[in-house]
């Protein structure tokens, strides 16, 4: 640690306390209920998020163990994975789909689990709706069963996935077993042109890093960019940090943050929440404060992102073309990247604004917040969906599906021939009748374009809203900067 | 938990980076509510063929590769998705230990949970398998956990890491829900602390 000179010494009694800490440290620190040398830490969890799909054989080794939920109170619980977009008053048609949501249900009410289910306002996308509802807070260490629990960190708050052993041990103790990870800074400097969002920042990220680059690390998200960030874009920025392989990306609370919650369902109010405020601006990192890696990024010249591939590091800039395998450095990468080709059936050299889609979805927990929306209804306003195509609109939970419905963007969505749907995950994974057929090529504002993963067959491609909606217009992929 | 200590089986190869868990498990049996029997869905789009015959062009058909209990693989295995359902289609498939130069994080904790043992190899002792792989059919492996190596019968005797508290639960076959609750004086404590 870098201490000026002569202060060191006299600061050496005091360590570590005086020790400059990251984000991440501080909150870690505070959630430790037991550490012995040589042995992972046992963490405490602030916040656990439960769905229906990662959940049911947690609740049952709970019921085969004879153990309860600890904390039900600090649990909740949605449908959002596999529920239709369509009338969700109606049973669901897939009956094994139908019997993983009754059985949720039933988990929740014999464990006294809050549930918000189809017919709750409160219902939406785990990751939608724990920010929306003021259950995500700045300083709390927050789980779900679901590797996009990392969109929760955008508010200064350490989140992330567990598999569904671990949901258990979450929901039988509200602790985790956890090896300290390393700690990375990604500072994004510059300023991005109209048009390029945080989606396209992100995906540039993780395409500068590979979908490996950020493994065992938690990174911290740092710079003018992130600063100016309202607190949707830091969501989206931090939901697809797991696609670069990190465990969790956070963002320092500030005053965005603050300005968001205040007045939110489960935050404090009048002076609790002035003691909250408090309490979170010391949270974040300490000038000097040592991480493990630290990357400068700059995003002036920044053009739209567009993923090519079958992972989300394989990106390239939307004025660019399709790349050829042949010239890659390593030969695990020329592989993947034939297999991606053939796969999506692209041509190396091809220009991407010459690739039609006959697909577009907008939506997921990436991209289906009401700011998501507005910049999709921007592009799509007094313009008609192209003919051979077939968009959607997901908003990411009722709340936020209120919300546009009350400024008119459904309107503007429906004129121009976008399909308008209830919340829930759909199409980013396709476990509900959402899916692609084979050979379709989708924009879509999701995080991952592995290969079938909105449909067998089907290939995606990432983009921002904005760049979706103007896909859906002209029925290939367009740079958006021209239309602003 | 089964305990892990020696294992010795035949080794598969899956010779591909990145393999994500979408493709270990895909997405329409993930609507299950059992633990068990994702063994016959395991890498299903790549394993069969629309009518629902096994892919002669997948490298795990090889007959050869039959009854394996080693999977040898690139590196960033498991990445993607949190799904569990992925080690637990592995695992029931007969895959015990997987060797990889990497693996992504949620994937190679889910693992441990369920008695299976991921391994990281460098990339050039991984290559060097691969090799004595493609020259013996039939080419086995003894992973002997306590003194944590690798051996084949052929003097090949490599070491392996991992962590120590990972390896002394699956070495007992430790139900760490149990561990856990035996601190559950502190978790209260800590609780009593918080709410003050």
């Amino acid at each position: 640690m870098d201490h000026p000179t002569g202060k060191s010494q006299a600061r050496k009694e005091e360590q570590p306390a005086d020790m400059p800490k990251t984000l991440f440290a501080k909150i870690w620190d505070d959630h430790v209920v037991h550490q012995e040398p040589g042995r992972p830490d046992l963490l405490y969890v602030d916040r656990h998020l439960v769905h229906e799909v990662t959940s049911p054989q947690a609740f049952e080794g709970l019921r085969q163990a004879g153990r309860r939920v600890r904390r039900a109170d600090l649990t909740t619980a949605t449908l959002d994975h596999n529920i239709p977009t369509v009338d969700q008053r109606l049973p669901i048609a897939d009956l094994i789909a139908r019997k993983q949501v009754e059985t949720l249900r039933r988990n929740c009410r014999e464990f006294g689990v809050t549930l918000y289910d189809l017919d709750s306002r409160n219902q939406g996308i785990v990751h939608v709706i724990g920010p929306e509802l003021g259950l995500t807070r700045p300083g709390l260490t927050m789980v779900c069963g679901d590797s996009h629990t990392s969109t929760h960190g955008a508010f200064g708050a350490l989140a992330f996935g567990i598999g569904t052993s671990e949901v258990e041990h979450v929901l039988a103790t509200q602790c985790l077993i956890q090896s300290r990870p390393r700690t990375m800074r990604v500072h994004f400097s510059g300023r991005l042109s109209a048009g390029v969002t945080a989606k396209d920042v992100i995906l540039y990220l993780i395409r500068t890093l590979g979908t490996d680059g950020a493994v065992g690390h938690v990174i911290e998200y740092a710079g003018p960019v992130v600063e100016g960030f309202s607190m949707e874009e830091r969501m989206t920025l931090c939901n697809m940090s797991i696609e670069a392989g990190a465990r969790a990306g956070m963002v320092a609370p500030d005053e965005t943050t603050f300005e968001y919650l205040e007045g939110r369902p489960f935050v404090p109010r009048g002076k609790d929440y002035q003691e909250a405020v408090d309490r979170w601006r010391l949270l974040p990192s300490d000038p000097g404060a040592g991480f493990h890696r630290e990357i400068e990024l700059e995003v002036d010249a920044l053009a739209p992102q567009v993923s090519w591939g079958t992972n989300p590091g394989m990106v390239v800039d939307v004025t660019g073309a399709i790349p050829d395998p042949e010239t890659f450095d390593q030969e695990a990468d020329r592989e993947s990247g034939r297999r991606a080709l053939d796969y999506m059936d692209l041509d190396p050299g091809m220009p991407v604004q010459e690739v039609g889609v006959d697909r577009v979805f907008i939506g997921s927990c990436t991209n289906s917040r009401i700011e998501d929306l507005r910049s999709a209804a921007r592009i799509a306003q007094g313009r008609r969906v192209d003919d051979r195509v077939y968009a959607m609109v997901v908003p990411g939970s009722q709340r936020v599906k209120g919300q546009a419905e009350a400024e008119g963007l459904d309107r503007i969505f429906i004129e121009a021939g976008f399909d308008w749907r209830e919340s829930g995950c759909s199409m980013c994974l396709g476990m509900n009748p959402d899916v692609l057929q084979p050979g379709q090529r989708c924009a879509s504002t999701s995080n991952r374009n592995f290969e079938g993963r909105q449909g067998k067959g089907g290939r995606t491609h990432l983009v921002s809203p904005a760049m979706a909606a103007a896909a859906a217009i002209q029925g290939r992929f367009v740079d958006i900067r021209d239309w602003f | 938990m089964e305990p892990y200590r020696q294992e010795t089986g035949k080794v598969a190869t899956l010779d591909r980076a990145n393999v994500d868990t979408d493709q270990i498990i895909p997405k329409q049996f993930l609507k299950r509510i059992e633990r068990s029997g994702f063994g016959r869905f395991l890498f299903y789009d790549w394993r069969f063929l629309a009518d629902g015959s096994l892919d002669p062009r997948f490298e795990l058909n090889q007959s050869r590769f039959r009854g394996a209990a080693v999977l040898l693989t690139g590196s960033n295995f498991g990445c993607g998705s949190s799904r569990e359902h992925a080690p637990w289609a592995l695992l029931d498939y007969g895959f015990r230990t997987i060797i990889a130069p990497s693996f992504a994080d949620i994937f190679y904790n889910n693992c441990f949970k369920n008695g299976m043992l991921p391994i990281r190899l460098p990339q050039q002792q991984v290559r060097d398998l691969f090799r004595r792989v493609r020259e013996d059919p039939g080419y086995a492996l003894t992973v002997n956990l306590e003194n944590c190596t690798l051996r084949d019968d052929k003097g090949l005797n490599l070491e392996f890491p991992v962590e120590s508290f990972r390896r002394h639960c699956l070495l007992e076959g430790l139900d760490e829900i149990g561990l856990t609750l035996r601190h559950e004086e502190k978790i209260s404590r800590y609780e009593a602390a918080r709410s003050a």
